[in-house]
């Protein structure tokens, strides 16, 4: 579904990511590990549209994407629920997840706010209060709902157990894992390596801009290097 | 006592147009955290513009309005490609922005000298039939009543649509945070535009309804407006629209009770200013300020 290609992505002088290439296959959760600072974020935000390429070619089922603009994205499927969950804080929980499904026709879109709030029965009861106002879970869940809201094909999520207590990890693990059974196709940024490649089908570990090692993600997990990396104090 | 009350309600007639032209400088703040200093020109250019059609094109204040107040949007729309949008990406753009409108307002103000001469002008006698209605020794003109109508009326017309519109609710949403916006398929390019078209137009009205009540349009008219505006908009709250409603009549309610009260026009400027020092020690955020005053 989505194929990257030599991907070189820089702010002024400084390339944050360089010659990445990777596949995330229909149907697929696929998986970037990888330290602070190793680009994870900026080839989310470049496969959204939001931070422009250097170098290099987005594919999306073979189409080149690579100059479109963000909003014709979110059109074609590829959503982002990006790192810190972003709510529009000073909006309601009810217009966070219009907004998520903005480009819709709006008569879908009321009647998809209306399956959120019964998936994520805590979005139905807080829905006139400010999405400020949330803990930091309920944000999360929040996130994850206005961008199922936009009905994505391919959604980036970018740190979702970020700052959650354990409960909370599982809860939107569990989630990760309906949404795919429900046939979305995953591209997943994560810090608890631990989990995501249980979840995963396949994984990159990326460091310092550059791909080091991939492969299957249960291969991944009994690799010694990443065992003793980004396993370590949680195997 | 009829004397206050008249002045009352002048004060109110006054500072709803105070908080029409406030509302469209708080709104493209709220959304770009950018101050508008063309903002005052675009309301002269308005008013002058809505003289013109009916002096010289011979149309009906009726038709005249809802047409400048239309050109003045397209000048919205202008600014934000001439003096903003090409300043976005810069990490400066706040403060270079400011100057560029500072630009746009001189030479908004040249066309303007330009356009109508160095004069001052009003709408001809018959534009608008006014009637008189007296209670005792308080007096109203129909006059008074239609612009106070008019400008509630676009007031509460924009906050319907920023709460209640799918595009009302993104312009808040890019409001909030414009990165967000983009990730979830908001053309934030075209919202800022289109802010910037309803704030002009918002602004032109204010123009054309202030020409109405003081009978009197310049080319320099906005000037005295200016300030005022600012005020308004941190006393209600920076970027805040009720704030700005609110402030606006506030402001015009200090101004003609000091006048009222002191019988001079002379400390008017001074006792409205006050009046916002003093709310701004109280409340620092401005009347409906969000509490948060900085990001951290
Ligand atoms: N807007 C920006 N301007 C300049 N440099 C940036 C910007 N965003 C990120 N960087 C730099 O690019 C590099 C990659 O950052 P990125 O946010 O993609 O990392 P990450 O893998 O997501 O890290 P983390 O795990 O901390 O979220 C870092 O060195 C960062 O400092
Ligand atoms: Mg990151």
């Amino acid at each position: 579904m989505l194929d990257v290609v030599d991907l070189t992505v820089a702010y002024g002088p400084m390339e944050a990511v360089r010659d990445v290439s990777f596949q995330v296959r229909e149907g697929a959760i696929v998986t970037l590990i990888g330290p602070n600072g190793a680009g994870k974020t900026t080839i989310l935000n470049t496969l959204s549209g939001v931070v422009p390429v250097r170098s290099g070619r987005i594919l999306l089922d073979g189409r080149d994407i690579t100059g479109m603009s963000a909003h014709r994205r979110v059109s074609e499927g590829v959503i982002q629920v990006p790192e810190g969950r972003q709510v529009l804080a000073g909006m309601t929980v009810r217009e966070n997840l219009e907004m998520g499904g903005y480009r819709r026709p709006s008569r879908e879109a009321q009647r998809d706010v209306a399956r959120m709030e019964e998936r994520f029965p805590i979005l139905g009861e807080r829905r006139n209060m400010a999405a400020g106002s949330l803990s930091g879970g309920e944000q999360q869940m929040l996130a994850i709902a206005r961008g199922l809201m936009a009905r994505p094909r391919l959604l980036l999520l970018d740190e979702p157990s970020l700052g959650l207590a354990p409960l909370m990890v599982k809860a939107v693990f569990e989630i990760i894992r309906q949404v795919h059974d429900e046939g979305l196709t995953v591209l997943l940024v994560e810090q608890n390596a631990h989990l995501a490649l249980a979840t995963s089908t396949h994984a990159y570990v990326i460091e310092s801009g550059k791909i080091v090692l991939d492969g299957p993600a249960d291969v991944l997990r009994s690799d010694p290097s990443v065992i003793s990396t980004y396993l370590g104090q949680t195997v | 006592m009829d004397l206050l009350a008249q002045q009352l309600i002048n004060g109110l007639f006054i500072g709803s147009v105070y908080g029409l032209f406030a509302v469209g400088y708080t709104l493209v703040f709220g959304v770009l955290d950018i101050l508008n200093l063309a903002h005052a020109a675009v309301f002269t250019l308005g008013g002058l513009l809505a003289v013109w059609l009916v002096e010289a094109a011979g149309l009906s204040l009726w038709l005249a309005f809802p047409v400048s107040v239309f050109c003045c949007g397209l000048l919205g729309l202008l600014l934000d490609r001439v003096a903003f949008a090409p300043l976005r990406q810069r990490a400066d753009s706040n403060f270079s922005g400011l100057i560029s409108s500072i630009a746009m307002a001189i030479i908004f103000e040249s066309a303007a000298l330009g356009l109508f001469g160095a004069r001052t002008v009003r709408f001809p006698a018959h534009t608008i039939s006014v009637h008189i209605w007296r209670w005792g020794g308080i007096s109203i003109t129909s006059l008074q009543v239609e612009i106070v109508a008019v400008a509630i009326l676009l007031m509460v017309a924009l906050t319907q649509f920023l709460n209640r519109a799918r595009v009302g609710k993104a312009i808040r949403a890019v409001a909030e945070n414009d990165r967000t916006a983009r990730l979830l398929g908001i053309h934030v390019d075209g919202i800022i535009a289109f802010t910037f078209f309803i704030s002009s137009a918002l602004g032109g009205a204010a123009g054309i309804l202030f020409g109405l009540y003081f009978d009197s349009l310049s080319p320099d008219m906005g000037r005295s407006i200016e300030l005022k505006g600012l005020a308004v908009i941190i006393l209600g709250g920076m970027g805040s629209i009720p704030g700005a409603i609110l402030g606006g009549l506030a402001f015009g309610l200090s101004e003609v009770l000091t006048v009222a009260l002191t019988g001079t026009s002379n400390l008017r400027d001074a006792v409205a200013f006050t009046v916002l020092f003093t709310v701004l020690i109280l409340r620092p955020a401005g009347l409906l300020g969000r509490k948060k005053m900085r990001e951290a």
